[in-house]
C-alpha cells in the first residue's frame, strides 16, 4: 500500500494531470460537487460525492455518433468517431464504481457499443472509500462494500493522507507514475478507518433494507401489484431520478440539421417521459403509473433477469435526495417487497 | 476508429419502389455496388433512415432465399414512412442490421403444416417466412395462407399471391376483406372469423401477424379450435431506437423486442406483462 | 415551528371525509428520514392517521395536482393550502384547469419551511431523526447529541423573502390568517439588473451550463399545464431532450419563463425541485419586476379571473419605445 500526505496531494494531481486529463471533484458555485477538470488551484472536493454520476464519462448526456452528407438522391456517412484519450477519474466512490459493472453489461456485450467501450478502455477509476455515509446511502442492500471501493486504484483518505492501492495493471501503471510522490506504507490506518466506517454504515437508517424479494422472474409477482397506482400517483414524470441515477442508460438517437449537413447524436432518455414509447400509432405505456412501474421493475426485476441476478442499482442515495417529490426506490422497495417497517 | 458498431450504417439505393395498396408501398434496397447490404432470416428488421428525417425499425419482407435485394413493405404512417413514399428509384437512405429473433424456419418449423394468418400490412412480416417455406418446399408439409384486409386495394403483395402462392403443390390460399366490395367474389369477413370457419386441424404451426385486436381474435379463435400456444407464433412492434436491445425503450418485462422479439411464440408472451 | 399541527389537519379531514363533503384528501406523507416528505392524496381516515405529516418540510405546492386528481375522483377533493399555494390555486383556476366546485379548499398558516440542504450546513450530514419542535432537532450519526435548528436560519430562500401569508382563497381556513408581506424578493434581481451585460451573461451561463433538462422545473410549476409542451413534441420542430449546445441551454429556461410571464405566482417551486441548484426563480422575478415597473403592481393568482398585463391591453400601457428608453436610461 502506498501513502501520500494530504498536503501533498496537489502534486499527485498535477503528476498525473502532465500526462493525461484529470478528474475529480471539485465544490461548484451551486455548492454541489461536480466533477471538474483539475488545474492547478483547483482544490478536492470534501463532500460524500457529485450530484451528476461519473457515468457522464463514459456514457455522456449527448454525443454525436455520426455525420451526413446528402446531395440530391446521395447521402454519404461520416464516421466521426475518435479514439478516446487516457484519462483519469479521481475519488469515485463505491456506489458508483459498481454502476461501471452495471453499464457494462449493457453497452459492452455484444453488439459492442464503440462509443462507450473506447472511453471505459481509456478512462482509469481511481475509487474513494467512504468514512462518512450519508442518512440516504445504502449501498450495503446491492453487497457493495463502501470500504472497500473496486476500479484500477483504491484510495482511503484519512485525516493526515491519502492511501492507495493497485487493483489492476492499469492501476499498477498509474501508481508507478506518481512513485516518487508515495512511500510504501502498512495498511494498518486504513484498517482502522475501515472497522470504524463499519460500525457507522451498520447504523445507517437504511442499513436493513434487503432485495431478497426481488430478482429475476418476480414479473408476475410484481407488475400488477396494486401499490404501484399510489406509488406514482404525485410522480412528476420528470427525468431527475433517471439522469442523476448512476444506472439509467437509456437513450434516444435524435438527428440535428447542421446547415450544411446532419449530425445524428444519442442523449440520455428516461422511461418517465411520456413520449418514450410513443409510436405512430399508439404508446404501451400511456399513463404514470406504467411509466414508474417500467423504472423499479427494470432496476428489481428486468435487468437482474438478463444480468446473472445483479439489481442495477448500487444504493448511491441520488435520487432520495434529489427527487422533487422525495419517492424514490427505497420507498418502493418498501412498500412493494413488503419489508415496509 | 477502427471499429465495427451497429449504430453506423451503411448506404442502400432504392432500385424499385412498387405500389402495393393505397397506403403501402414496397421498396427493393441493394447497397451502392448493387449487391445485399447484408444477410437475415424470415422475421428480422433492419432499421432504415433517411438522415435528416429519422430513423425507423422495418420487417424485411423479402425472403433471405433472395440472394440479390432485400425488400419492405412500408405503410405510411409517420415521418419516415411519409418521406419514404415519396422518394423515387436512386435515392439513397442508410440501412443497418439485421435485427431481431427470426422465425424458428429451421428448428420447430421443420417438417410441421405451416398456417399463415395475416391482417393488413401484417403481411410483410409474414412474406419473408412464407417465401423461406415455398423456397424450401419438401422441408414443410401443407401450407395454408389466410390474409384479409379492408378492401381488395388493402391486399398486400396481391398479385404474388394470385399468380404465385395460389399456383403451389400443397398451398393453399384463403382471402378475405372486410366489407362486399363490387369485383371481389371471393369471402367476406373479419380475419378471426373466418380461420374459425374455415376450421383449421391442430396438426399445424400457426403465425399470426396483424392489427393486435385481430391478433387476439385470432388467437383465442385457434385456442377454441384445439391449438396449443406452443404452436402458435406471433411478431410484436413497439418503439425502437438502437435495435440492439440497450437503449431501453422496447422492452415488455425482461425482453427486448428488438433483440429477444419481435417474434414470440404464444405461450412466451403469456409470461410477459400485458404491456404491448 | 408550524402553528397547526399534523393532528388539528387529520381531524379535520377525517371529519370531513366521514360526512362526505370529500371523498379524498391531497396533502403531505411522511417519508424514511422526517424530511423527504411527497404529496398524496388520503382516501380513508386510517390513511391519514398512518401517515399525513405537516411539519417544516412540508414545501410542496400540492395545487397543481388538483389538475389531475380532480378529474381521477368522484366528488370533491379536500387540499389543503399554504398562503402562497393559494395564489397557483387561483391562476390553475384561471386558467380553467380544475373544476372549483370538485375542490374543497382548506387554508393553512405556514410559517415558511426550511430546506434541507441548510439543515444540512449547520447539523450536518447522516440523519437519523428530526424533531420540528420550537427548535428543529436534529440527530446525525457524527454528533453525540441532537444540534438545534432554527427554522429562522434554514428557511427556503423562497420562504425567507414569503411575499405572503395570506390566504387569497379557500373554503376553509384553520389557524389565524395573515399579511401580505412586503418582501424583499426582487433585491437578487436588483443586484442581477445592476451587472453589467457581460457579467449578467456570465451569471446565466454558470447557473444554466449545470442544466441536465430533468425538467423538473417544468413538471412541477403550476403554471406549467400545457396537455403537450412543446419541448416534448416532436411534431413542433423545437423539441429538445438534452441541451445540446450553450443556445440550447438558455433557450428551454428562456422560453419557459416567457411562456409563464404574467402568470407565475412566483411560487418558487421551480428553484425548490431543481437538482442543480439553478435559482431559476430569479428569471420568472426579474419578469414579475419589469410588469410591476411597466405596467404597475400585478399579482398572478391574487385573485380568479384577473388578466395579466401582457394579456391585457389599456391605452395607459407604456409603448415599446417608451420601455426601451428607460432601459437605456438604466444602462
Amino acid at each position: 500500500m502506498r501513502k501520500c500526505a494530504l498536503e501533498k496531494m496537489n502534486d499527485v494531481f498535477a503528476a498525473i494531470a502532465s500526462a493525461k486529463t484529470l478528474y475529480l471533484p471539485v465544490d461548484g458555485t451551486d455548492g454541489n460537487a461536480v466533477y471538474t477538470k483539475w488545474e492547478d488551484g483547483v482544490e478536492w472536493s470534501e463532500q460524500l460525492n457529485t450530484v451528476r454520476s461519473p457515468k457522464d464519462f463514459f456514457f455522456p448526456q449527448t454525443e454525436d455518433l455520426m455525420a451526413f452528407k446528402t446531395e440530391g438522391k446521395s447521402i454519404e456517412i461520416i464516421d466521426i468517431r475518435k479514439e478516446a484519450e487516457d484519462f483519469v477519474i479521481f475519488g469515485v466512490r463505491a456506489c458508483d464504481v459498481r454502476s461501471f459493472d452495471i453499464l457494462d453489461r449493457v453497452f459492452l456485450s455484444e453488439p459492442v457499443d464503440s462509443f462507450y467501450a473506447s472511453r471505459r478502455e481509456h478512462g482509469i477509476i481511481v475509487s474513494l472509500a467512504c468514512s462518512r455515509p450519508s442518512e440516504t446511502c445504502f449501498c450495503g442492500t446491492f453487497g457493495i462494500d463502501a470500504t472497500a471501493p473496486a476500479g484500477d486504484v483504491t484510495a482511503w483518505k484519512t485525516a493526515d493522507a491519502v492511501y492507495f492501492e493497485a487493483n489492476t495493471d492499469k492501476g499498477e501503471t498509474l501508481l508507478n507514475e506518481i512513485e516518487a510522490l508515495t512511500e510504501e506504507t502498512s495498511d494498518e490506518a486504513v484498517r482502522v478507518q475501515q472497522e470504524k466506517t463499519k460500525t457507522i454504515l451498520a447504523k445507517l437508517p437504511l442499513a436493513g433494507l434487503k432485495t431478497d424479494a426481488f430478482g429475476g422472474g418476480k414479473t408476475k409477482e410484481f407488475f400488477d401489484h396494486p401499490a404501484w397506482e399510489e406509488l406514482s400517483q404525485t410522480c412528476l414524470g420528470c427525468g431527475t431520478c433517471t439522469f442523476v441515477c448512476p444506472t439509467c442508460q437509456c437513450y434516444d438517437i435524435k438527428e440535428f440539421n447542421t446547415g450544411s449537413g446532419v449530425v445524428r447524436y444519442r442523449c440520455w432518455d428516461s422511461c418517465m417521459y411520456s413520449e418514450f414509447t410513443r409510436m405512430a400509432h399508439g404508446n404501451n405505456r400511456l399513463t404514470q403509473k406504467e411509466r414508474f412501474r417500467q423504472r423499479f421493475m427494470h432496476k428489481l426485476v428486468y435487468y437482474p433477469e438478463n444480468n446473472d441476478g445483479l439489481f442495477s442499482c448500487v444504493g448511491c442515495g441520488r435520487c432520495l435526495s434529489k427527487c422533487p417529490i422525495s419517492m424514490n426506490i427505497v420507498k418502493v422497495m418498501k412498500t412493494i417487497g413488503g419489508n415496509a417497517e | 476508429m477502427n471499429r465495427e458498431d451497429t449504430l453506423i450504417p451503411q448506404i442502400g439505393v432504392i432500385t424499385d419502389v412498387r405500389i402495393d395498396t393505397p397506403d403501402i408501398k414496397t421498396f427493393r434496397v441493394v447497397t451502392p455496388d448493387g449487391k445485399k447490404a447484408f444477410d437475415h432470416r424470415p422475421g428480422q428488421c433492419a432499421m432504415l433512415s433517411i438522415p435528416g428525417v429519422g430513423e425507423a425499425m422495418f420487417s424485411i419482407t423479402s425472403s433471405p432465399t433472395n440472394e440479390e435485394y432485400m425488400e419492405f413493405s412500408i405503410k405510411k404512417c409517420g415521418c419516415v414512412t411519409d418521406w419514404l413514399h415519396q422518394a423515387e428509384v436512386g435515392q439513397q437512405i442508410t440501412i443497418r442490421g439485421p435485427y431481431g429473433r427470426p422465425f424458428p424456419v429451421d428448428d420447430e418449423f421443420a417438417g410441421r403444416n405451416m398456417l399463415f394468418i395475416a391482417g393488413g400490412v401484417g403481411l410483410a412480416p409474414l412474406r419473408s417466412v412464407i417465401n423461406y417455406c415455398r423456397h424450401y418446399r419438401d422441408r414443410y408439409g401443407d401450407i395454408d395462407i389466410v390474409y384479409g384486409s379492408r378492401t381488395k386495394e388493402d391486399l398486400l403483395d396481391y398479385e404474388e399471391i394470385i399468380s404465385e402462392w395460389a399456383n403451389d403443390a400443397g398451398v393453399k390460399v384463403h382471402l378475405t376483406i372486410d366489407n362486399p366490395q363490387e369485383g371481389w367474389d371471393g369471402h367476406v369477413g373479419f380475419v378471426p372469423n373466418f380461420v374459425k370457419e374455415l376450421g383449421f386441424s391442430t396438426d399445424k404451426t400457426a403465425v399470426l401477424c396483424g392489427p393486435p385486436v385481430m391478433i387476439k381474435f385470432t388467437l383465442e379463435g385457434l385456442i377454441a379450435l384445439g391449438f396449443d400456444k406452443t404452436q402458435v407464433y406471433t411478431t410484436l412492434e413497439l418503439r425502437m431506437k438502437c435495435g440492439v436491445g440497450k437503449c431501453g425503450r422496447c422492452n415488455v418485462g425482461a425482453k427486448y423486442v428488438c433483440k429477444d422479439g419481435p417474434v414470440f411464440r404464444c405461450d412466451e408472451l403469456d409470461e410477459l406483462p400485458d404491456e404491448y | 415551528m408550524q402553528k397547526v399541527t399534523a393532528s388539528q389537519l387529520i381531524d379535520r379531514a377525517a371529519a370531513l371525509l366521514a360526512d362526505g363533503t370529500v371523498r379524498a384528501v391531497l396533502g403531505w406523507k411522511k417519508g424514511e428520514f422526517d424530511y423527504d416528505i411527497t404529496p398524496a392524496v388520503f382516501e380513508s381516515e386510517e390513511e391519514l392517521k398512518a401517515s399525513f405529516v405537516f411539519n417544516d418540510f412540508c414545501g410542496a405546492n400540492v395545487s397543481k395536482y388538483l389538475v389531475r386528481h380532480t378529474k381521477k375522483i368522484d366528488g370533491k377533493i379536500l387540499v389543503f393550502l399554504k398562503p402562497c399555494d393559494t395564489y397557483s390555486f387561483n391562476q390553475l383556476l384561471t386558467e380553467h384547469r380544475f373544476d372549483r366546485e370538485k375542490v374543497y379548499a382548506v387554508a393553512i398558516p405556514c410559517q415558511g419551511m426550511a430546506d434541507i440542504d441548510r439543515v444540512k450546513a449547520i447539523s450536518g450530514d447522516g440523519i437519523v431523526a428530526i424533531d420540528c419542535g420550537e427548535t428543529i432537532r436534529v440527530t446525525t450519526l457524527y454528533s453525540e447529541a441532537p444540534v438545534s435548528v432554527n427554522l429562522a436560519d434554514v428557511l427556503e430562500e423562497r420562504c425567507a423573502n414569503c411575499k405572503s401569508k395570506k390566504h387569497v382563497a379557500y373554503d376553509e381556513l384553520i389557524g389565524e390568517e395573515g399579511e401580505v408581506l412586503d418582501s424583499a424578493r426582487f433585491d437578487e434581481v436588483a443586484r442581477l439588473e445592476a451587472m453589467t451585460p457581460d457579467e449578467r451573461f456570465a451569471f446565466w451561463q454558470n447557473e444554466l451550463s449545470r442544466c441536465i433538462r430533468c425538467n423538473a422545473c417544468r413538471d412541477v410549476c403550476p403554471a406549467c399545464t400545457c396537455e403537450k409542451c412543446v419541448f416534448d413534441n416532436p411534431q413542433s420542430g423545437v423539441e429538445n431532450k438534452a441541451p445540446a449546445n450553450e443556445f440550447e441551454e438558455k433557450m428551454f429556461h428562456i422560453i419557459r419563463a416567457f411562456h409563464v410571464a404574467g402568470r407565475c405566482t412566483d411560487c418558487g417551486e421551480c428553484s425548490r425541485v431543481c437538482p442543480q441548484n439553478i435559482p431559476l426563480h430569479l428569471l420568472n422575478r426579474k419578469f414579475i419586476k419589469d410588469m410591476n415597473e411597466c405596467y404597475g403592481e400585478y399579482q398572478a393568482g391574487a385573485e380568479v379571473g384577473t388578466l395579466a398585463p401582457l394579456v391585457d391591453y389599456t391605452l395607459d400601457d407604456p409603448e415599446a419605445t417608451d420601455v426601451l428608453t428607460r432601459r437605456d436610461c438604466d444602462a
